[in-house]
């Protein structure tokens, strides 16, 4: 029997205090589709970034057709016949789309590039993929499903012995899903091995012939996808209760303190209005890309927004302003915290007191007493593990850095809290932390505005979801009432249609209608 | 067949002579000349007149090129006037020093020092990870330092460089100066580097996402060395053609080329974050930015005005770029954004929210 195609034994792998992976295996046949299953936070990315070259392992074996493999650059992944399909595109806006698949190794002779051959090929690929996209156009205002297509045109082109797909299908619909799929198992009888990384169950046990199940950076199992059910994956991707993770309290609920009505950007969200009680913690769900934080930012002024409104507690908030968002009682928690919502060099003392600052200042002058009297009462009560409060925000893990930002909000004594994926990249154990944090939080009367894209998340801790497709709200649930099914279904349907890529056939309503 | 399609080249005649951003500031060279001609026949139809229309924006032009390379990677150089003085200054030295070394050799001397210095340049920036505004700021100073402590109060003279040499400041074939043609063999070999090699495609990738470079797997580094030793490089030509030009070379040589040249590659589209633009753009900027200095006194405008009149131009350009990138993205978007997504006409408002649809995508966890 050949060697197997991938062969990942016991690596593990930290980022500074965060162990991203303690001990992760994975072999794959080739001629074989290898689903690779686990919670976010489980170490999936992460691992298959090893492979890619992204990142180096700290320890483990790692083989690559039966030969020991150790990438330092993803060039060199790529030249020994790994391609990777990454969750979120990466593309040059500026370039049209063909230059976009072949960067670096486009056809023609040693140095010159045959542009001819380039389109051409380009064009194949999109027939084989069944998508109608203009070869020359450039990569900049394709539609999310586009630039996933074209991704995974990228990956296809580079005829390699092992194609990872790191959920490939997410913003795709059913048809090309389906193509997808053909072009996967195609490869698979090539002789290539597949990995594939999805939370639709339904694709994995569809697609896969074998899956291996990861938990916090850990190998739990690999069976044969025969062997196994939805229900026995599940119980060890989890490994523990779900309540446990998402300690929603239900609190009262009170009056309407966010008002947001017919809210449209042009190109980014359409005629959006939704409510937000005290008291309520209301998750806003839907695709990355489809518009949540673009909503979010225009509530809060960072971005402006050519028509609609922003009702605060009863009174009009004007659009663009952030100061005024913050004097009226909003607070604002981005999703990225190390770039905009913390000052990683500065003090824990001092990102709390940012922005409370003006009045802290005595004639105009800030003074780091000033900053650690107003700043120590609420990293307290949050519980942020620091030794001192002069110690520097970028040491801290992700879980104290996301505490650090929530207290600096506190401060301000919001009414209202938008707080854009507040678990991402904090590992598990202080993700229920933040939770709790919340939950009190919205039991004290605040309102609360949650998005995320975590649906275990959204579903555990909003007492109402939102979903946004493609710019617009296309469903209101209610906690009893929400599915992962229901929520899903909202944020891949759009006006009764499947939201999806750019499609051959034209305007045929035949093509992929779906009765909704 | 693409009825979903979104067509870039679907835009009405005149927002594509817009985009294409060489034809209109060719269609403004022509126009200024026109004008010029038509109040002073002799701007153009004297021998003189025309030589110079020729000759005087060679050199800014070969200096544009190579700063559209480095702005096209989302840098900029700011040393290349004080390269270009340095190695004009050390092409005289060399003639003055060794009589016999032939006109080529120093030539390639003087081209050499040039992607020496760009290597410098390069290498700071690209394993410094220190902004190249900052550096070159940096090296402009040095170099041009280096050049005054060399030249101490020193000068290269017109007597002292060799008439064979000199000669080719002024030289024409078939009426077309020898400097001129220089400069379009570089124009040439430019415009099909950055637009049909591996190289100077990635240099448009590298400047359009870092990151996604990156993740390509390109060789970033390479790259960027790459496009700082090509604009040293072109700057120490650039200083050979002044001393050939000019004759004489001050400690003052080549001082605001720099920002000449990014002005050139800006104005003829070459944007500035990175990403696009064309050595045949910046080409005709540079040409235009020289042209109107000496339309302007033509014209009868004041000295304060010329420069005012420059920095319209350059402002325009970038509001220009600006506003078409902005209306370009909102058609692109919008298209998308009215076409039902899978074609059909959408009954507006219905919102699905009990699913029954067998064929989409769920999740069942």
């Amino acid at each position: 029997m050949a060697a197997a195609t991938l062969v990942l034994k016991d690596v593990s792998k930290s980022f500074g205090a965060v162990r991203a992976l303690r001990s992760a295996s994975l072999t794959v046949q080739p001629g074989s589709i290898h689903a690779l299953v686990g919670e976010n936070g489980a170490g999936k990315s992460t691992l298959i970034k090893i492979v890619a070259g992204v990142h180096r392992r700290d320890a483990g074996v790692f083989e690559l057709n039966g030969q020991e493999a150790d990438f330092g650059s993803t060039a060199e992944s790529k030249a020994a016949g790994v391609a990777v399909i990454y969750q979120e595109p990466t593309l040059f806006p500026d370039l049209d789309v063909s230059e976009n698949i072949f960067m670096g190794r486009q056809p023609g002779r040693s140095w010159r590039i045959d542009k001819g051959a380039m389109y051409a090929e380009a064009a194949a690929l999109f027939q084989r993929l069944g998508v109608a996209i203009d070869p020359r156009r450039p990569a900049k205002g394709l539609s999310i499903a586009d630039q996933q297509i074209l991704e995974i045109a990228k990956a296809i082109s580079l005829d390699a012995s092992l194609l990872i797909m790191d959920e490939p299908t997410a913003a795709l619909s059913g048809v090309e899903v389906e193509r997808l799929f053909n072009v996967a198992r195609q490869l698979r009888d090539e002789g290539r091995g597949i990995v594939f990384i999805s939370h639709r169950f339904e694709e994995v046990f569809e697609l896969c012939d074998t899956v291996t199940v990861m938990r916090d950076g850990e190998y739990v199992s690999t069976e044969r996808i025969a062997d196994t059910s939805v229900d026995g994956i599940v119980a060890k991707m989890v490994g523990r209760e779900v309540s446990e993770l998402f300690p929603k309290t239900p609190a009262e609920i009170g009056d309407v303190v966010l008002d947001v009505a017919g809210l449209t950007s042009p190109g980014l969200f359409r005629d959006v209005s939704f409510q937000v009680r005290a008291g309520e913690i209301v998750g806003l769900a839907g695709l990355v890309g489809a518009g949540r934080s673009e909503i979010a930012r225009a509530v809060f002024g960072v971005d402006s927004y050519s028509e609609g409104s922003v009702r605060l507690g009863g009174a009009q908030i004007p659009g663009g302003n952030p100061r005024a968002a913050i004097a009226a009682g909003m607070a604002l928690i981005p999703e990225d915290r190390r770039k905009q919502g913390l000052v990683t060099e500065g003090s824990v003392a001092r990102n709390v007191a940012g922005v409370i600052r003006r009045g802290l200042s005595r004639f105009g002058v800030l003074t780091t007493a000033a900053e650690n009297r107003a700043a120590g009462p609420w990293s307290a009560k949050l519980e942020v593990k620091t030794s001192a409060l002069d110690m520097r925000a970028a040491t801290m893990s992700g879980g104290n850095q996301q505490k650090v930002v929530i207290a600096k909000w506190l401060a301000t004594n919001p009414s209202l809290l938008i707080i854009d994926e507040p678990t991402r990249g904090i590992d598990v154990g202080t993700k229920s932390e933040v939770h709790r944090l919340l939950s009190d939080l919205a039991g004290q009367g605040m309102a609360i505005l949650m998005i995320s894209s975590e649906l275990p998340e959204v579903l555990g801790m909003a007492d109402r979801v939102l979903v946004v497709c493609e710019g617009r709200l296309t469903a209101d649930i209610a906690r009893d009432d929400a599915t992962p099914e229901n929520v899903m279904h909202a944020a891949t349907h759009r006006d009764g249609h499947v939201a999806g890529a750019t499609t051959a056939g034209g305007a045929g309503p035949d093509s992929q209608e779906v009765s909704a | 067949m693409s009825a979903t399609l979104v067509h870039p080249g679907r835009a009405g005649l005149v927002t594509r002579l817009l985009r294409s951003r060489e034809l209109a500031i060719a269609a403004v060279l022509v126009l200024l000349v026109l004008v010029a001609t038509l109040k002073t026949h002799s701007f153009l139809f004297s021998s003189d007149g025309w030589r110079n229309v020729l000759l005087n924006p060679s050199m800014l032009l070969v200096l544009a090129i190579g700063q559209a390379c480095v702005i096209i990677t989302r840098s900029v150089d700011l040393s290349v006037g004080s390269t270009l003085g340095l190695c004009a200054y050390f092409s005289g030295r060399l003639f003055i020093d060794h009589p016999n070394l032939p006109i080529v050799v120093v030539v390639l001397l003087a081209v050499l020092m040039g992607a020496v210095l760009g290597l410098v340049n390069g290498a700071l920036v690209a394993f410094g990870k220190v902004p190249a505004l900052v550096i070159t700021l940096g090296t402009m100073y040095i170099y041009r330092g280096i050049f005054l402590t060399w030249a101490g109060s020193s000068r290269i003279n017109a007597d002292q460089i060799p008439a064979s040499f000199s000669n080719l400041g002024t030289q024409q074939v078939l009426t077309i100066p020898v400097l001129t043609i220089l400069a379009l063999v570089v124009l040439a070999v430019g415009a099909y580097v950055l637009s049909s090699t591996r190289a100077g495609r990635e240099l448009y990738a590298i400047g359009s996402d870092p990151d996604a470079a990156q993740l390509y797997g390109l060789k970033v580094t390479r790259r960027v060395l790459l496009a700082f030793v090509a604009s040293g490089a072109l700057a120490g030509l650039g200083g050979v053609m002044y001393l050939a030009r000019y004759g004489t070379v001050s400690s003052g040589a080549g001082q605001g080329y720099e920002l000449q040249a990014v002005g050139a590659a800006v104005i003829g589209g070459v944007a500035i974050f990175g990403g696009s633009g064309t050595a045949l753009g910046a080409a005709v900027g540079a040409y235009l930015l020289v042209t109107i200095n000496s339309v302007l006194p033509i014209l009868g405008i004041s000295d304060f005005w010329q420069q005012a009149v420059v920095g319209a131009l350059i402002l325009g350009a970038i509001a220009l770029d600006r506003v078409l990138s902005v209306r370009q993205d909102a058609a692109l978007v919008a298209a998308r954004d009215e076409a039902p997504p899978s074609g059909g006409s959408a009954p507006p408002g219905a919102a699905p929210s009990s699913p029954s649809a067998p064929s989409s995508p769920q999740v069942t966890a």
